[in-house]
């Protein structure tokens, strides 16, 4: 205190310019103030999400840069095309409803938000019960995403059946599912995926001949047909793909916690009794809508583009 | 930026989840459209589909930061200090995407030199006999 009293003498001047809605910068940083008219909590909670942003984004960037650098990445709309009830062949769907669920999450926390701010203690409390159950919507859902990944589909984390073809070819054999034999392929990467599929264990990697552009198959130095089977795809893709929503569920999940602490908390009248406009509500959906944002990118990244 | 009323707020609320909707939803048909999953034979430019994407998505950001966490209401020494540091992260982007396909490069030039057949010159019939290296043609 004693320090803004000295500093007062060189701001006499502009005291008139200043008048009474600013203070000098000096006096607004010199501590016990909130110089970005933010209570600490607030302030704090925005800057653990600006670190937070930087971890997703390293993930995010590392995905990129791997992606890039290979010849071939699994199609995204011919991996995630199946939605529950034994659907197939729907792509994007299922993840166009986890982003909805999310959206819908993330505007029902403004909701709850808003009511806070008239302290109605009844409307943050409906509203936030609203939230959580979008946030285990969400989470229920990437769960079934993941066991199909892994269950129907056998993707792991070192082994990775989802591939395209570099080279024109016919296959030789069929799956029983969408490849039949005689059925041709061209090398068209970005546009085609074919899945391996795995039965009691075993990997069914289909041989296929390789061809020429008009399909006239190729021949060695011995005359004979070049025969190759099925590759796998690059192993990256299933850790990339489990660590990073892996990575943005557990924030799904430990905001879904948080939630339902602050909800019980606002329903027992903890923060009516502080008269600060239910600001822990407000801070929770910071984080919350954080989030939802990771997700947007998440979703653009590894299903839209 | 004055403050809102409660009854402006909810209103506000209530259009921008509409228009997240709405963005949401052209950028899924867009994508299946241009992929040629809705009608057939359609195929859009596979650098617009990205573009589009990438563009609506950051709008979609932007009205989550700046209306759902009300970073449009806060004083902007505050916005400055959030988001100035995240722009650095453009410059991470593009550097790494360049990275990536330097790489993609590298392998396919890796793949092609393997490939390549090199012509024995000759072979010497005693080890210590020197063998007689050919005058480089140029190359």
């Amino acid at each position: 205190m004693a320090d803004t009293m000295a500093h007062t003498d060189h701001h006499i001047d502009h005291l008139d310019d200043h008048h009474g809605q600013e203070e000098s910068t000096k006096e607004l940083w010199s501590g016990g103030k909130q110089p970005f008219k933010a209570s600490y909590g607030k302030l704090m909670m925005w800057y653990f999400l600006v670190s937070d942003a930087f971890t997703f984004a390293g993930f995010l960037i590392a995905y990129g840069t791997l992606r890039m650098s290979m010849p071939t990445w699994p199609v995204p709309d011919f991996v995630f095309s199946a939605f529950p009830g034994g659907f197939h062949h729907k792509p994007l769907l299922f993840v166009t409803v986890m982003t909805f669920i999310l959206l819908f999450s993330s505007f029902t926390m403004v909701r709850a938000v808003q009511e806070g701010h008239q302290e109605n203690r009844k409307g943050v409390v409906f509203w936030m019960v609203l939230t959580i159950i979008g946030g285990i919507g969400f989470l229920s859902s990437q769960a079934w995403e993941w066991t199909t990944l892994i269950k129907a589909e056998h993707v792991g984390v070192t082994v990775n059946p989802f591939s395209a073809h570099t080279e024109h070819g016919r296959y030789l054999e069929g799956d029983g599912h969408d490849i039949e034999a005689g059925m041709t392929f061209a090398p068209d990467t970005k546009a085609a995926s074919y899945l391996i599929h795995k039965h009691d264990g075993e990997w069914h990697n289909l041989k296929y001949e390789v061809t020429d552009e008009n399909y006239n198959p190729i021949r060695d130095e011995n005359g004979n047909k070049v025969v190759k089977e099925q590759a796998f795809g690059p192993k990256a893709f299933g850790a990339l793909f489990f660590f990073i929503t892996g990575f943005h569920g557990f924030h799904v999940l430990s905001g879904v916690l948080f939630l339902i602490i602050i909800c019980v908390n606002s329903a027992t009248g903890l923060y009516a009794a502080r008269k600060n406009g239910y600001e822990m509500v407000e801070k929770i959906g910071l984080y919350w809508h954080f989030v939802d944002l990771v997700w947007v990118f998440v979703f653009l990244v590894f299903y839209l583009i | 930026m004055g403050h809102l009323t409660y009854e402006q707020s909810k209103k506000t609320a209530y259009k921008i989840i509409t228009i997240l909707g709405i963005i949401t939803i052209s950028e899924v048909i867009f994508a299946l459209l241009g992929k040629g999953y809705l009608i057939d034979g359609v195929h859009f430019n596979e650098t617009l589909i990205a573009a589009v994407m990438i563009i609506m998505s950051i709008v979609k950001a932007y009205l989550i930061v700046y209306e759902f966490m009300h970073m449009k209401y806060e004083l902007p020494g505050m916005v400055k200090s959030v988001l100035l540091p995240l722009g650095l992260l453009v410059w991470a982007i593009i550097a790494f995407l360049a990275e990536g396909n330097y790489w993609r490069n590298s392998r396919g030039g890796i793949k092609d030199r393997n490939q390549e057949e090199i012509e024995m010159i000759s072979k010497p019939k005693v080890a210590s006999e020197p063998v007689e290296i050919p005058k480089p043609s140029g190359h």
